[in-house]
């Protein structure tokens, strides 16, 4: 059963074609890596997919519905930087995911807020942050905001959440604790996940599909003629990743 | 350490101070410093005989709510329309332009305007203030707005907030403690025109005062409202900075 539809997606800057002929369905549930060398248009497909920006041409649904206008809580996102409110406390960072949807100011008074607090205390004690609810994020480290970002988009309960390269400034331990973090969260929400990495072992092994996107056509007097696509669909439960020759395998080389 | 300047400039003034009266002992200039602090304590404490009240107190007060309403006005004004112009690109298709324009114009040219229009009372004074520093506060507050990360806005979005909850609850918060920089920097100006319309035609006020007594070669009275402007600026710039620390913990400490 189809979740998430991609339908032949084109998108281009000024003319310049960036992804070209994107088609793919992905079950409820599913969890897809996503791979590629930089500037292929990796963060370019998961902004179509926010509804960030729309395609050039084709369209994406989600449970069959119409194509989506602009961001909204059915899909939650964490970016590499600048994923918390930095004027918000810890705490403040996680009623946010309810308050500012379900209410007309975005902030909750009275009985409300004191509900919502304890929801929030009770999840920042379940993902280790409970010592710092009263602190600003520029107190944590970066695994602690990558934590609560995560956990943040969660509390607005997203039909999918969209990673774009979560790990990425954090250090090899703080990496693994947090694919063990979000494999947890995502074995209790159920929830679709896509998630950008640079890092091919990440990939499969959070993955349940790994897709690899790259240019299929190539012409080397004009190498922005044409957008890259899907070349590679791998199934990361069957397939096993390819032994790294180096201890980091990612894809071009180079560390993000 | 950070008194010697102060020291310096005061003991170069008691001795030219020093050598000019000990050559005409009728010299107007430079008052000796036991003059100035004796005319500074008459002039705090001794009412007017026509009025009966105390002109120096009555000055500082006109002129601080003058320079209060104006500046108040301007940041009020700023932080709108700057936040209009950052936030919704067909506002700032339309506006950006107009603004860095009548940014251009020299408020004091406008002067003779404001009079003709709103008379010589209180609002052409306000006027003058407002009309010259907001253009500023305008063009910072926007710019401001355009430097909070994009990734902010996406994200606010996907939690469900509308165009004025990410106003009130992500942009506001986010540039309040730079309109509080913004003000600092612009109380000089401020001044310079409070200065300046008082000058030319008021009935109170400290820049009246120090125009008026010109006329008599007041040194003395000059003096220590020169002081007391300076002390006023000061004591206004480091309750701002102060206030600013306080109220946005997150923000960090910018130097000033
Ligand atoms: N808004 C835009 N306007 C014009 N060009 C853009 C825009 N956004 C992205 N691009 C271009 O599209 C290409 C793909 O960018 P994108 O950020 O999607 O790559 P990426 O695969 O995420 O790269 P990285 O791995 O470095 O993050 C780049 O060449 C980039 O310059
Ligand atoms: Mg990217």
């Amino acid at each position: 059963m189809s979740y998430v539809t991609v339908d032949d997606i084109h998108q281009s800057y000024d003319g310049r074609p960036i992804l070209e002929r994107v088609s793919l369905t992905v079950e409820k549930g599913a969890f897809v890596s996503i791979v590629g060398a930089s500037g292929c248009g990796k963060s370019t497909f998961l902004r179509l997919l926010l509804a960030q920006e729309r395609p050039t041409r084709g369209d994406i649904r989600i449970d069959g519905a119409p194509p989506a206008q602009e961001p909204g809580r059915e899909r939650g996102v964490v970016f590499q930087k600048y994923s918390v409110f930095l004027h918000m406390t810890v705490c403040e960072n996680l009623i946010a995911g309810e308050s500012f949807g379900e209410s007309r100011w975005g902030r909750f008074f009275g009985a409300k807020k004191r509900a919502a607090r304890e929801r929030a205390l009770q999840t920042l004690e379940r993902i280790g942050l409970a010592h710092m609810a009263d602190a600003y994020p520029a107190a944590l480290s970066g695994g602690m905001q990558q934590r609560l970002a995560i956990a943040q988009a969660l509390t607005a309960r997203p039909r999918v959440l969209l990673l774009d390269e979560p790990f990425g400034a954090l250090d090899p331990g703080t990496r693994i604790a947090m694919h063990d973090f979000l494999l947890e969260m995502r074995q209790e929400t159920g929830m679709t996940v896509f998630m950008v990495t640079h890092d091919l072992q990440e990939g499969f092994k959070l993955g349940d599909r790994v897709l690899v996107f790259d240019k299929p056509r190539w012409d080397p007097h004009e190498p922005e003629a044409y957008g890259a696509t899907i070349t590679y669909d791998l199934d990361a439960r069957r397939d096993n990743v390819p032994t790294p020759a180096a201890p980091d395998a990612s894809l071009e080389g180079t560390h993000p | 350490m950070l008194l010697l300047p102060f020291v310096a400039v005061l003991a170069i003034y008691a001795i030219a101070s020093d050598i000019r009266l000990s050559e005409n002992p009728r010299d107007k200039l430079l008052p000796a410093p036991t003059t100035i602090l004796e005319t500074a304590q008459r002039l705090v404490s001794e009412p007017d005989r026509r009025s009966g009240e105390i002109l120096f107190w009555k000055d500082t007060a006109i002129s601080l709510q003058r320079l209060a309403i104006g500046v108040g006005l301007a940041a009020a004004l700023g932080l709108s329309f700057g936040l209009a112009i950052g936030l919704f690109p067909h506002i700032r298709a339309t506006l950006a332009g107009f603004v860095a324009v009548l940014s251009m114009i020299p408020p004091l040219t406008l002067l003779p305007i404001l009079f003709i229009a709103f008379g010589l009372g209180e609002i052409s004074k306000i006027a003058l203030i407002a009309i010259g520093v907001t253009p500023f506060l305008i063009r910072d507050m926007s710019q401001r707005v355009l430097e909070i990360p994009a990734e902010q806005i996406v994200k606010a979005q996907t939690l469900g907030a509308s165009s004025l909850i990410i106003a009130i609850r992500v942009a506001i918060p986010q540039i309040l403690p730079r309109l509080i920089q913004a003000v600092r920097l612009s109380l000089g100006p401020a001044w310079l025109f409070l200065i300046a319309a008082e000058a030319i035609a008021s009935d109170a006020g400290v820049g009246y005062r120090i125009f008026l007594v010109r006329r008599f070669l007041a040194m003395d009275v000059i003096l220590t409202y020169v002081v007391w402007i300076t002390a006023l600026a000061f004591i206004m710039d480091y309750t701002l900075k102060r206030l600013s620390e306080g109220l946005f913990p997150w923000a960090g400490k910018d130097g000033l």
